[in-house]
């Protein structure tokens, strides 16, 4: 209990670190990518929860994180619902979809699981091509609400995120240091061993997918309000699959801290090129130092820390 | 079959066109010494699938201490009490000897993980030294030590034995049998699968045969040996 005493003190200290930034209202551009890291640390570690500490490869990360946002441009258009609405009800309609690829893991294991996660992207990005009320193929421009904190939208949303990264954080490390880690653990070395050990597979197998459906759909609902225009394309980005695999395979993906590196040196990185290099460049950075991870550190950044120290 | 631990009541089991097991029925009372055999794809495993729950039978019953367990998730079986070690080892690789240990005990042994109780587990097996390592760093026979004790760190009534012992050296399986003795004389039943006649023989208190899917021989090791169809079902005509 001291232990998730000082986390949760920890993660408080990130917020208010990030809600003084805020306030110091330095460039613009700064909470604008800013955003975008954070958005990847939720998205990284709510990938790592089924892909890293269960093992199941999740190629479908854009139509979870897609869902989130069409579920808040939904909300939005039909009722002008408020920001903390749309998370909660981006978050819990991923969290069934979640649920549902919980239940395709009974037939499918191993690339063929990641295969009809990538397949669930494409009929959803389909689905919401052909659905007008949220836009259609066309997209859908969202006005954002009048007079937010910290002077604009933006920075608002920037301070927004900081609190969505910590509290996915806390719930990956929670998970992982308690019994349900373990058990994800077990199965994620071998299924059957496992099973035949007491655990209960099933459920620790929905589980996990249901609270990482969840905080990738968290990680969409504000994305309309971010850039006020939504279109499938941007929304279910391939981007969302590969540095949703990429970052906490290059950061590590037996523990929660990570993912979090992963995101911010890719994230940082990726920010960084789209100014100085081109927009079209950083997938392919993204792509190089994944190949290079996986060939020379297969256990990502946290596996050549151990390997440096135990020598 | 009253007061049987374990009973298999005209088990089925086919994989498409292929019936695995046709009918096969026995029992195991409490505190036996079982031996299962029978010749390769006899169907010793798939049966002992179907009564640790890998598998679902396809038609007849089993009943575990008295109780319909036939449609039970495996991991309720092993909470109930059957504890079954794998023929291919199958480690938790990602941890170490002590951790794999740790899971059974957390989720079917009703104890704390990391406890005295891994302990104790790891030194009556022999396997405290290496309590540390990542199951890559064991030997062969530590390999089967470490699926006999996570078998035994869910705390079973009945412990299955799936050829704990192929490939072992002549003193590796003495080893083992002196293992499966002592784990016998605390209460725990077991039922010994195995291709060493040699181990089997001795350890069996009673041996059912099986060979294509149908259990063809009942008995204690002496009439086992002097049965005309096990000799058949192993060496032809």
């Amino acid at each position: 209990m001291p232990r998730l005493g000082w986390s949760v003190l920890v993660g408080i200290a990130v917020i208010a670190a990030g809600v003084a930034l805020a306030m110091l209202r330095v460039n613009p551009y700064i909470y604008f990518a800013g955003y975008v890291i954070l958005q990847y640390v939720v998205i990284a570690t709510a990938w790592n929860i089924l892909g890293g500490y269960a093992g199941y490869v999740n190629f479908g990360t854009p139509a979870f994180f897609a869902l989130g946002a069409y579920t808040a441009v939904f909300l939005i258009r039909s009722m002008t619902a408020p920001l903390p609405v749309l998370i909660v009800a981006g978050g819990l309609v991923s969290a069934l979809l979640g649920l549902g690829i919980g239940y395709l893991t009974l037939r499918l294991r191993g690339t063929f699981f990641s295969i009809a996660t990538l397949a669930l992207s494409v009929v959803l990005q389909t689905v919401i091509i052909n659905w007008e009320y949220v836009g259609g193929s066309r997209g859908i421009s969202v006005l954002r609400p009048a007079g937010p904190p910290f002077g604009s939208y933006v920075t608002f949303l920037f301070t927004v995120m900081v609190g969505l990264a910590v509290g996915a954080v806390l719930v990956a490390r929670f998970i992982e240091r308690s019994w349900i880690g373990r058990g994800l653990a077990a199965l994620r070395d071998n299924e059957e061993a496992a099973e035949c050990m007491g655990v209960p597979t099933l459920r620790l197998k929905l589980f996990a997918t249901t609270v990482s459906g969840f905080l990738l759909g968290v990680a969409g609902a504000p994305f309309p309000y971010y850039l006020t225009f939504v279109e499938p394309n941007s929304a279910f980005a391939l981007d969302y699959a590969v540095n949703g695999l990429a970052m906490p395979m290059i950061g590590g993906t037996t523990s929660w801290i990570g993912p979090v590196i992963g995101a911010v040196l890719l994230g940082t990185a990726s920010q960084v090129a789209t100014v100085t290099i081109s927009s079209e460049l950083n997938l392919l950075i993204v792509g190089v130092v994944l190949v290079a991870f996986v060939v020379l550190a297969p256990e990502g950044i946290l596996g050549l820390v151990r390997r440096l120290r135990g020598r | 079959m009253a007061g049987a631990l374990l009973e298999v009541n005209g088990v089925v089991k086919r994989f498409g066109g292929f019936t695995a097991l046709n009918q096969v029925s026995l029992h195991v009372k409490p505190g036996e010494r079982f031996g299962l055999i029978g010749p390769n794809g006899s169907g010793k495993t798939t049966l002992i699938n179907c009564v640790s729950g890998s598998l679902h039978a396809d038609e007849g019953r089993i009943l575990f201490d008295g109780r319909d367990i036939t449609t039970l998730p495996a991991h309720r079986r092993t909470r109930l009490g059957i504890a079954r070690s794998f023929q291919i080892p199958k480690p938790f690789t990602s941890m170490s000897v002590r951790d794999n240990l740790g899971i059974p005990l957390e989720y079917a042994g009703h104890a704390r993980a990391g406890g005295a109780e891994t302990d104790e587990i790891l030194r009556e097996i022999g396997l405290h030294a290496k309590a540390h390592l990542r199951p890559a760093g064991l030997t062969q026979i530590e390999m089967r030590k470490l699926e006999l004790a996570r078998a035994m760190a869910a705390r079973p009534k009945l412990l299955i034995s799936d050829e704990a012992m192929a490939g072992l050296s002549h003193a590796e399986v003495d080893d083992i049998l002196a293992i499966l003795f002592r784990l016998n004389a605390q209460g725990i039943t077991i039922i010994m699968i195995e291709h060493i006649m040699r181990a089997v023989m001795r350890f069996s208190e009673r041996i059912v045969v099986l060979d294509a899917g149908e259990r063809i021989a009942e008995g204690t090791p002496e009439e086992i040996v002097r049965n005309a169809a096990v000799e058949k079902a192993y060496l032809g005509e």
